[in-house]
């Protein structure tokens, strides 16, 4: 094999004092050989990134190398000045990132933005930059390129936006491409396109890429070789195949199979019994008033949903951003009012319920919330935020707080959490505290709204297996609300798939996901990464 | 890191504690070192300061001392400027409240009477007040009060507006906690530090304030205050300048102290934002 493009020798990189560990990453090598897609997986905190950011010369002040060294193009990259620095990045090293629309000049055109990058190295003339710039974006694949030279970022939605990321990291034709989650932020159709591309590019240039990522998904569509990192240390390294097919350390193999996979659930047998929740006709518009200078906006989030979940049920509500299912847990829990349509829980109106009445019977339908950072008070003792339900609604201050310790207990916690405050725990444990309140109140349905997707797999997994454990034991009925298909394979009974505020195809989760009906339920589930490389080894 | 540890990291905040510490001391010390009225004829007038012992600071002119002056004048300063600040808070706090957390035509109705306010010069609004009402430490104070409490009901407004939808919030309201407790335990003490740092700056506002209504002669003819020292003394400013030049110290200090410790405060509540800054 010909020598690496990028070699990574015993780097170490020490993190400033009081962090909760010493270094960052500790005596880590790897090499990215030429033409290939390196992906570097690991999950939040493994310092996956840190490399990449080394490199580039972008780490955090504070945060520096003490050891080791980044041999590129036969030079040390830990040894350059910044002024050289920034000389290599574009030229020979592009970088793409994870949120593109922050990455971009909102102000600034698209086309000028590439032409920039030309500029900064000094190549070319003003008309060749915008001919060049032009050739980048039709490369990239985005339609219609003559117009979008001239769009502004926020004329494009996210996939396109992460395509003229990659013609501006493309723009010099470097031997590099290192892209930090760049389509983490994507839904899963468009994720499915951008991995594509960059997959094509690779061929076509014969680039090398260090792609970072937290998905095995995502590694199994694109990877040539794998290195997996926990706690700033290499666990695993490898060509992809055997690490995905034969991993040999029990992080890697744990970090696979937390990955929820598509086997489906067991279909109930017989009838679905008479439904808890009823939801006919439900319509909601989203308004925005116009000003002098803007025509007033109007956004059908809902447009006649219907649907019915029967008792210790899981439905699961699936799309995209922008097909409404959140708007839709947000109207079943009252805390957006529909326009019109019914809303019924076990024969009361809910849709009509006001002020007090509807405070009163608020307790019959609870919700985990997405963010297990904003969705605790951080100035609420945890015992307390989960009381405050029962104390709300009648309960005395000691029976609801000795029930806070019961239900801490219940979510595996332990009863000592009582007295701490949010900020002391980790993201997963959060999450256990926003279920244990959304339990306090026994209510006869909970609406989980995205409720694991902030969440790392590993800890996915488990929140997933204790909703599982709490189903068995309190017989709950879910409503659960994904973007992730995989996540809702796995746990529920009965799906519906949403496109533009429209219910496109619902029925029990077999039928769905072996014999879906629907042409945009087909490209929903060819997208999700990872598909393939399963049903070769299922 | 403890709180004050964060809030001794900065400085400056330390030495505007310190300055502020000993001017409350001296508020506090000033009946037992001049336990005589500052009003009292004491000397002949016009002594140039330490001219005659006993006389640090010198005397006015009518004679009477100026230490004793600035010290008694220390505590009417401190608290003309902590009650009007709490006045302030009572009617900005709930005001911006309700309006912040309700919105709609609520909020509509609450911020254009608060606009209302807001259109009228400060001072000259204070000084309608104090004309009105009478000069008296009572009436000073609730005008002061009067003018200072729109910027507080538009911060709290603003901080309500931004929280009521997150999400603890929106999860409070789901287990079917009352507006009432929603507003007071679950938003309420989220919005305490940038309150706390308005407050402090406030109180410094409010002591210029007072200053300057005591200069145009709207004081409280009962009590000695640092405006009133400066007020007296302007036609004599060019023969003896240490009549208006020490209360004119006086104020600055204490306002500067006050500014410092607010900054100092800024930095120790929202350590993020200083760790950025600095």
């Amino acid at each position: 094999m010909s020598e690496p493009v990028l070699s990574i020798r015993g780097l170490t990189i020490a993190l400033p004092k009081g962090a909760d560990r010493p270094y960052a990453v500790e005596d880590i090598s790897y090499d990215v050989e030429r033409g290939e897609i390196m992906c570097v997986v690991g999950e939040s905190g493994s310092g996956k990134s840190m490399a990449a950011n080394a490199l580039m010369g972008l780490l955090p002040k504070g945060v520096r190398p003490t050891a080791g060294e980044v041999i590129f193009d036969g030079q040390d990259l830990l040894t350059l000045t910044e002024k050289q620095h920034r000389k290599l990045r574009g030229l020979h090293i592009g970088m793409i990132f994870q949120e593109p629309m922050t990455a971009l000049n909102p102000l600034m055109r698209v086309g000028a933005q590439i032409s920039e990058v030309f500029e900064a190295h000094g190549k070319y003339n003003g008309k060749e930059r915008q001919a060049h710039a032009l050739a980048l974006l039709e490369e990239v694949g985005i339609p219609q390129p003559d117009k979008a030279i001239r769009a502004y970022p926020f004329q494009l939605s996210g996939g396109q936006r992460q395509r003229v990321m990659i013609a501006m990291a493309l723009a010099l034709e470097p031997k590099l491409l290192i892209a930090d989650e760049p389509t983490t932020a994507l839904d899963v159709t468009t994720q499915a396109q951008i991995l594509e591309l960059i997959r094509d590019l690779q061929k076509r240039r014969g680039m090398s890429v260090m792609f970072i990522t937290h998905d095995f998904g995502v590694v199994a569509e694109v990877a040539s070789r794998v290195c997996v990192m926990r706690y700033g240390q290499i666990v695993e390294l490898g060509p992809a195949k055997e690490v995905l097919e034969n991993p040999q350390h029990e992080y890697t193999r744990a970090l696979i199979e937390a990955i929820p996979s598509n086997i489906i659930p067991e279909a109930r047998g017989g009838e679905r019994p008479a439904p808890l929740l009823e939801v006919k006709g439900l319509n909601k518009i989203f308004r925005s008033k116009g000003g002098l200078f803007k025509a007033a906006r109007e956004v059908r989030a809902l447009d006649d949903v219907s649907f019915t979940l029967a008792p210790g049920e899981t439905v699961g509500i699936v799309g995209e951003s922008g097909s409404g299912k959140s708007t839709l847990g947000r109207c079943v829990v009252r805390l957006e009012r529909p326009d019109s349509g019914t809303l019924s829980l076990s024969g009361t109106d809910f849709t009509t319920l006001t002020g007090e009445e509807l405070r009163r019977q608020r307790w019959r339908v609870q919700m985990i919330f997405q963010d297990p950072y904003a969705s605790l008070n951080p100035r609420t003792r945890v015992g307390y935020a989960i009381a405050q339900g029962p104390m709300a609604n009648g309960v005395s201050r000691d029976e609801a707080m000795k029930q806070a310790g019961e239900l801490l207990d219940l979510v595996g916690l332990g009863a000592v959490a009582v007295d701490r405050f949010p900020h002391e725990f980790s993201g997963g444990q959060r999450q256990r505290i926003g279920i244990a309140r959304a339990l306090a109140l026994n209510p006869e349905l909970i609406v989980a709204d995205e409720a694991v997707s902030a969440l790392d797999v590993s800890i996915q997994a488990q929140i997933l297996e204790l909703l599982e454990d709490l189903k068995q034991k309190l017989s709950l009925s879910l409503l659960f609300i994904t973007h992730d298909l995989r996540v809702a394979a796995q746990i529920c009974d009965y799906i519906i798939v949403m496109q533009h505020g429209r219910i496109v195809e619902q029925g029990t989760a077999e039928t769905v996901f072996l014999s879906p009906r629907e042409a945009y339920t087909r490209e929903l589930l060819e997208a999700i990464p990872g598909r393939a490389h399963e049903l070769e080894s299922a | 890191m403890s709180f004050f540890a964060r809030f001794a990291q900065n400085r400056g905040a330390l030495i505007g504690l310190i300055i502020l510490m000993t001017i409350i001391l001296m508020a506090i010390l000033a009946p037992f070192l001049y336990p005589d009225s500052p009003w009292r004829m004491v000397q002949r007038p016009f002594l140039s300061p330490m001219e005659v012992d006993g006389f640090l600071l010198g005397t006015d002119t009518m004679g009477r001392d100026v230490a004793a002056g600035i010290m008694h004048g220390a505590w009417v300063s401190l608290l003309i400027g902590l009650v009007s600040t709490t006045v302030a808070l009572a009617i900005g706090v709930p005001l911006g409240a309700i309006a912040g957390y309700y919105g709609g035509l609520i909020d509509d109705g609450l911020m254009r009477f608060t606009e209302f306010f807001q259109t009228i010069p400060n001072f000259a609004l204070a000084i309608v007040l104090v004309a009105i009402m009478q000069p008296s430490v009572t009436s000073i104070v609730l005008a002061i009060a009067i003018v200072s409490w729109p910027p507080v009901a538009r911060l709290v407004r603003a901080e309500f507006m931004s929280l009521r939808h997150r999400e603890y919030v929106e999860a409070a309201r789901l287990v079917g906690q009352t507006n009432r407790t929603i507003i007071l335990r679950q938003i309420l003490p989220n919005t305490l530090s940038p309150i706390i740092v308005l407050a402090s700056l406030m109180v410094a506002t409010a002591i210029l304030l007072e200053s300057a209504l005591s200069f145009l002669g709207l004081g409280d003819p009962n009590v000695m205050s640092w405006g009133y020292m400066i007020g007296a003394a302007r036609t004599v400013i060019r023969q003896a300048w240490w009549l208006s030049f020490f209360p004119g110290f006086a104020i600055l200090l204490t306002v500067l102290a006050l500014n410092l410790v607010g900054e100092g405060l800024d930095d120790a509540l929202n350590p993020k934002l200083s760790r950025e800054r600095s």
